[in-house]
């Protein structure tokens, strides 16, 4: 029921009520204000910690090549545990088991260093990875132009690399860089892919080649550091499972205790994966409680003042009954003016919150920790909804109330 | 048939465990076209009886018949609906709207009937203009003395042209000078065809009515004729100027209505 007048009625009474209106208005305006923010903070924690795990499949299982800590068969602590390509058939062969690479650290340390890729005159330090063509799975890496390394790559050692958008960019400019050569430690590979990968920067500046080539270029045998692994979508106790028993085939072949933690150090992504989304659904309830209680605040703070609001107009609904108003007219004008001012103030609070948030993304610096702060706008307007309704309702029942006595009574209070 | 029709009209206020019995069987009839004033003593249950004939109150057992139409059990539209078009209600303490101008205040009958602003505010302006205050219309009540206010009052108690005009001690917080001119006004009401209900404490204001309802303890007393002039004689609906009531032939009354007619602005510009 849209007409002028009645807005004009309605605008001057919360003008002339300017205090009354404020704090309606400020109730309702901070508690969706505080839902926004805290759901907002929220969202960026836990955007942070699945960017964490956004390049990495999180079905997966690591498992790293140690020294033994405990004497078996006679044989004592301290042995390397060396690792070979055919491990990986070996642990491939497991049912569970979807895909598999392994990885050798070129430069030796954790997961290698990082080699000079040369192409003409740009020459810069990445990241290469010796890897099985398997490991695109491992890496959720995105192909963009190319191919990604096959297995025919790995039998024959071919001289090939796949390459991350902005190696690319750094080394050949804008220029298509499929089938170009470039040199790593001084051993020529042409470029046959091009990649991209969901984990920022960092996983994109990186180059991978064969395993077996590697290994060739570095002295390194077939030495295989590690091996990663994904188990389909087996839960926690099934990846459990299956690590235990890559362990005990591996413990097996090398002749260590499968009990030995550091001879074979196994990470189960699976398991860190539920962890933290445990953590971080633990966060977020904590953090939409204390929504849910800005807006109860918010509830209580708009009925409260509604209530005020009909007790301090009983006078004037006296009058405007006994000169032919309805309960109707009454109510109705009471509600729409409640929906206005909330819904008013709610829409602040919205874009109050909203802002803060674009605040808080613009200066804090891209990093690891804390992803965009963004917040369902969903849930946001569902709350003001909330507080639209709660605020219509609690002007609506003693509106009703005060409507439908005798004007006789109303024109009485004082 | 009459415009006002009570019979047996009983009405209670429950005063903590017993009930007080403020109306008693009352029988009141009041033709169209008629001037009639409540009289009685304080607490005689004058404000009650004129609250229940403009359907402001409710009565516990008889019948009103108002226009020929039961009143118990009218739905709250159909009550609205005879609030705001066939009954204006001038009550005491004037019970203006303080937030909003007298133009506003006069206009606001019509908002209920869902007619425009424009229009609203030009008919007010006109009834203003009739009770001699057109040039205060952008004033609130607070700047407005009280025959003024009163005034407003009236004119937005004519706005809707109800049929029956009840007014409860219209100049009761008056002065007797204001009182007079109060009095032209609802006189000239009454001239021009409405049928008019006044409480009053006053005997001369009583006596320039026809009719005097005299209540005792919530019972009808006497039921004295004044010897008030009729005009009702007159059912001319024209607005043309109408003439102050001439001078009642009763003493007490006939020199104050006399003088107070020509100073009134609200009888010279009525029309
Ligand atoms: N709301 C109420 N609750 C209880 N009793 C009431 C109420 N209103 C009026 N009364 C009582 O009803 C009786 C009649 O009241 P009413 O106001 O009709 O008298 P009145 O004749 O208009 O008096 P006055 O000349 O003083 O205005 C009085 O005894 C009064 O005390
Ligand atoms: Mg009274």
């Amino acid at each position: 029921m849209f007409s002028l007048d009645r807005w004009q009625e309605i605008l001057g009474t919360l003008w002339r009520n300017k205090l009354r209106s404020a704090l309606t208005a400020l109730s309702m305006a901070w508690g969706i204000f505080m839902l926004v923010v805290l759901l907002g903070l929220g969202n960026g924690l836990q955007a942070g910690v699945e960017h964490g795990f956004a390049d990495d499949a999180t079905n997966s299982i690591w498992l790293f090549a140690g020294q033994t800590s405990r004497p078996h068969k006679g044989l004592p602590i301290g042995r390397r545990v060396v690792l070979a390509n055919r491990d990986v058939g070996k642990v491939d062969a497991l049912p569970a088991v979807d895909h598999i690479t392994g990885r050798y650290f070129a430069r030796g340390g954790m997961f290698g260093g990082e080699i000079t890729i040369r192409a003409g005159a740009k020459a810069q330090p990445f990241d290469v990875r010796a890897v099985h063509p398997g490991h695109l799975y491992l890496e959720k890496t995105l192909m963009k132009a190319g191919r990604y390394l096959n297995d025919t790559d790995v039998a024959e050692r071919r001289k090939v690399v796949v390459i991350g958008l902005p190696v690319a960019a750094f080394l050949f400019g804008p220029a298509n860089a499929i089938g170009r050569w470039v040199e790593i430690n001084k051993v020529a590979f042409q470029v046959v892919g091009l990649f991209d990968d969901e984990g920022g920067e960092g996983e994109q500046k990186k180059a991978y080649i064969p395993i077996t080539t590697a290994q060739a270029a570095f002295n390194g045998a077939d030495r295989v550091n590690m091996l990663m692994f994904t188990v389909g979508n087996a839960g926690v106790a099934e990846s459990k499972a299956i690590a235990a028993e890559a362990t005990a085939l591996l413990a097996e072949a090398h002749d260590f205790s499968p009990d030995d933690p550091q001879a074979l150090r196994v990470r189960n992504n699976v398991e860190n994966f539920q962890t933290f989304m445990q953590i971080f659904s633990m966060i977020d309830l904590v953090m939409g409680l204390m929504g849910v209680l800005a807006i109860v605040a918010g509830v209580i703070g708009v009925s409260n003042i509604m209530m005020i609001v009909v007790r301090e107009r009983t006078k004037e609904i006296g009058i405007r009954k006994a000169l032919g108003a309805t309960p109707a007219n009454i109510v109705g004008s009471i509600v729409q003016e409640a929906v206005v001012l909330t819904a008013s103030a709610g829409y602040l609070g919205l874009v109050a919150g909203v802002g803060l948030l674009q605040l808080i993304e613009r200066a804090l610096p891209p990093n690891e920790m804390f992803g965009p702060p963004r917040v369902d706008l969903g849930i946001a307007l569902g709350a003001t909804v909330v507080l639209v309704v709660a605020g219509a309702l609690a002007g609506f029942f003693p509106a009703l109330a005060a409507a439908r006595v005798n004007p006789i009574v109303a024109l009485r209070d004082e | 048939m009459s415009l006002v029709s009570l019979k047996k009209i009983n009405k209670f206020y429950k005063v903590g465990a017993h009930a007080l019995h403020v109306l008693r069987d009352v029988d009141v009839d009041i033709a169209e076209g008629e001037m009639v004033s409540i009289m009685g003593s304080s607490g005689s249950g004058k404000s009650t009886l004129l609250n229940v004939l403009g359907i402001l109150d409710a009565y516990d057992s008889g019948e009103y018949l108002l226009d020929g139409t039961p009143i118990r059990g009218l739905s709250e539209r159909r009550a609205a609906q005879y609030r705001n078009k066939f009954i204006g209600f001038v009550f005491q303490s004037f019970n203006l709207l303080p937030f909003k101008t007298a133009l506003e205040n006069v206009a606001l009958p019509l908002y209920y009937q869902g007619i425009t602003r424009r229009r609203r505010n030009k008919l007010a302006a006109q009834y203003l203009e009739k009770v001699g205050l057109l040039e205060w219309s952008e004033h609130r009540p607070s700047e407005l003395s009280g025959g003024q206010k009163q005034r407003v009052a009236i004119a937005r108690s004519l706005i809707t042209q109800p049929r029956l005009i009840l007014a409860d001690e219209p100049t009761g917080a008056l002065d007797s000078e204001t009182s007079h001119q109060i009095m032209d006004l609802l006189a000239e009401i009454h001239a021009g065809g409405i049928t008019v209900v006044v409480v009053t404490h006053e005997a001369d204001v009583a006596a320039r009515t026809q009719r005097i309802i005299r209540l005792r303890d919530g019972k009808i007393a006497t039921e004295a004729a004044s010897t008030s002039p009729t005009p009702s004689t007159s059912t001319s609906t024209s607005p043309s100027p109408s003439p102050s009531p001439s001078p009642s032939t009763s003493t007490s009354t006939s020199t104050s209505t006399s003088t107070s007619t020509s100073p009134s602005p609200g009888s010279e510009q009525a029309g």
